[in-house]
């Protein structure tokens, strides 16, 4: 792992043409991916497209089998894990959680809990938390040590949609207090949340980057989403220029639709 | 004082137990109460081995331990068979194995009962030495290392990713179980070993609020266990081992009996 050098910009991680191998398949290959302080950077893709494992190889987690990856110099990360399983047997409550990797204050567990709207959540057992008030929790835990880079992998999972959008204000509000730089994993491939500086749309590979479209001033979304959505969700356009099989291959534009026709042909013929 | 076999049982079993008690709520945490008594069983492998090559016992029942271990989490990550099923086989094939072994030295005559239920009364000075010297270092590791083997606990990823190495960790808590199994067994036996490190951190779990205090009442208790039981076998004459266990057990049928906390969910604040 090479090191960034401190002085340029702000670039926090920057991954170049990694691929990670499963046995003599590829799980996700050629990603280009960067996030840099006060950024946040939206990942997505369908399930198995590679996006926690591509969020496993930034995060320090797992090594890249190609390609490389930049990383500053002395980077702190908060990261928080798509689903904790903790046992029954484990008592726990979030005062005792917010210090798992690293001591802090009963004040600064206090404001952590505070800021996601969780501190009347203290002392409860996190086993008997709900989904949202977990992820909350979860979030304060990641960020209470004001790290460099928060790595959320999947934050608003089993969350309703209200709770969602509440979720990425929270978020949003993180990034302006701390000013570090968000990964946020998705598997919406329609909605993200509104203050995204970048996505990546990722199925085996990079399949299209870029900002979220505003697509907020539709009225119908507005009410879906609750009140004054449009801070906190946006639509993004996909702008694929492919196709992907049903194994994840890549079709070129129109050889989809000559395999199709050709595979039409056959089945006549027979 | 220790000249009393009593005193050198009571002694020892009390080391033991607190040594036991956090480590074993690692095991319970981690749904791992199986995996130690594979590594229990495969001490009598160990044993025998040790018999065959002229090695220290309790080195040979450390090395047993460690290789089963090992190879349980090697066969775990080829996902060929479900682990309950290796461990099924590693438990019984590593026992049955050091019994046949065992069987066919004819020279040799070891107290196969004392090494499978233990024989805590047997306990000499220098085990005493042993328990109080390396049940020190396995503390203090626990100590020092409670933090990193919190987190990889509760989430592998999570600790990998800020910088906690779960991976020496789980390495570690693994070296640290087979040295507790080569210590465990000459006091409560093979087959008892997983007992004295589950029991008391359950009967611990019901009265915790959080993961230190729950370390600290399962070595308390399982302290009371191993005391209860050598007193009732001396006082009903009854095979010691087995004594501890079953005072192990009453102390966890207590505990069902109180209320638990650190489950009860605050009370929602309604406008």
């Amino acid at each position: 792992m090479t090191r960034l050098s401190p002085d340029r910009d702000d670039l926090l991680v920057r991954g170049r043409n990694i691929g990670v191998r499963d046995g003599n398949t590829w799980r996700v290959r050629h990603v280009d991916i960067s996030v840099s302080r006060g950024e946040i950077v939206t990942l997505l893709g369908p399930n198995g497209s590679g996006k926690s494992t591509i969020a496993k190889v930034i995060s320090g987690i797992l090594a890249a089998d190609e390609g490389e990856m930049e990383r500053r110099p002395g980077l702190t990360l908060g990261y928080a894990p798509q689903k904790f399983n903790i046992d029954w047997t484990f008592p726990l409550t979030p005062r005792r959680l917010l210090c798992l990797t690293r001591s802090h204050s009963a004040g600064e567990i206090r404001d952590a809990l505070e800021m996601v709207d969780a501190a009347h959540l203290l002392d409860a057992p996190v086993q008997h938390l709900s989904g949202g008030e977990f992820q909350r929790v979860s979030l304060a835990r990641a960020m209470i040590s004001t790290p460099d880079l928060l790595v959320l992998d999947e934050p608003v999972q089993g969350v309703d949609f209200a709770g969602q959008s509440a979720l990425y204000q929270l978020i949003g509000k993180v990034r302006d207090n701390i000013g570090c730089g968000v990964l946020l994993i998705s598997h919406d491939l329609h909605v993200v949340m509104a203050q995204t500086d970048k996505v990546v749309c990722l199925n085996g590979h990079v399949c299209c980057s870029g900002t979220p479209a505003d697509m907020m001033n539709n009225r119908q979304f507005a009410e879906m989403f609750g009140p004054d959505p449009s801070h906190t969700l946006a639509i993004y356009h996909h702008q694929h220029d492919h196709a992907h099989g049903p194994d994840g291959t890549i079709l070129a534009p129109d050889s989809s639709a000559a395999t199709k026709a050709a595979g039409k042909a056959n089945s006549d013929a027979g | 004082m220790l000249d009393d076999f009593v005193v050198r049982a009571l002694v020892a079993g009390i080391g033991l137990a607190g040594v036991a008690g956090p480590l074993g709520c690692f095991l319970v945490w981690r749904r791992m109460a199986y995996f130690g008594d594979s590594m229990a069983h495969a001490a009598l492998l160990g044993i025998a081995l040790s018999l065959l090559t002229g090695i220290n016992l309790l080195a040979g029942v450390f090395g047993a331990a460690v290789l089963v271990a090992l190879a349980l989490l090697f066969l775990q990550r080829n996902r060929t068979l479900s682990s309950d099923v290796l461990l099924g086989i590693l438990s019984h094939a590593t026992l049955a194995t050091g019994l046949v072994l065992l069987a066919l030295m004819p020279d040799v005559r070891i107290d196969l009962l004392g090494f499978l239920f233990g024989d805590i009364l047997a306990v000499s000075r220098f085990d005493i030495f042993l328990v109080y010297g390396l049940g020190a270092a396995i503390l203090g590791t626990l100590i020092l290392m409670w933090r990193p083997l919190l987190a990889a606990t509760l989430d592998r990823d999570l600790a990998a990713a800020e910088g906690l190495n779960p991976d020496r960790s789980n390495l570690v808590l693994l070296l640290l179980l087979a040295i507790m199994v080569a210590l465990a067994m000459k006091l409560v036996g093979v087959l008892l070993i997983t007992s004295l490190l589950i029991i008391p951190a359950a009967t611990a779990r019901r009265l915790s609020v959080s993961p230190e205090q729950m370390a600290l009442l399962a070595a308390l208790s399982g302290m009371l266990a191993v005391s209860g039981g050598v007193l009732g076998s001396l006082t009903w004459d009854i095979p010691t081992g087995p004594a501890i266990v079953v005072s192990a057990l009453m102390l966890f049928l207590f505990s069902l009996l109180l209320r638990q906390r650190g489950t009860e969910r605050p009370e929602r604040k309604l406008p």
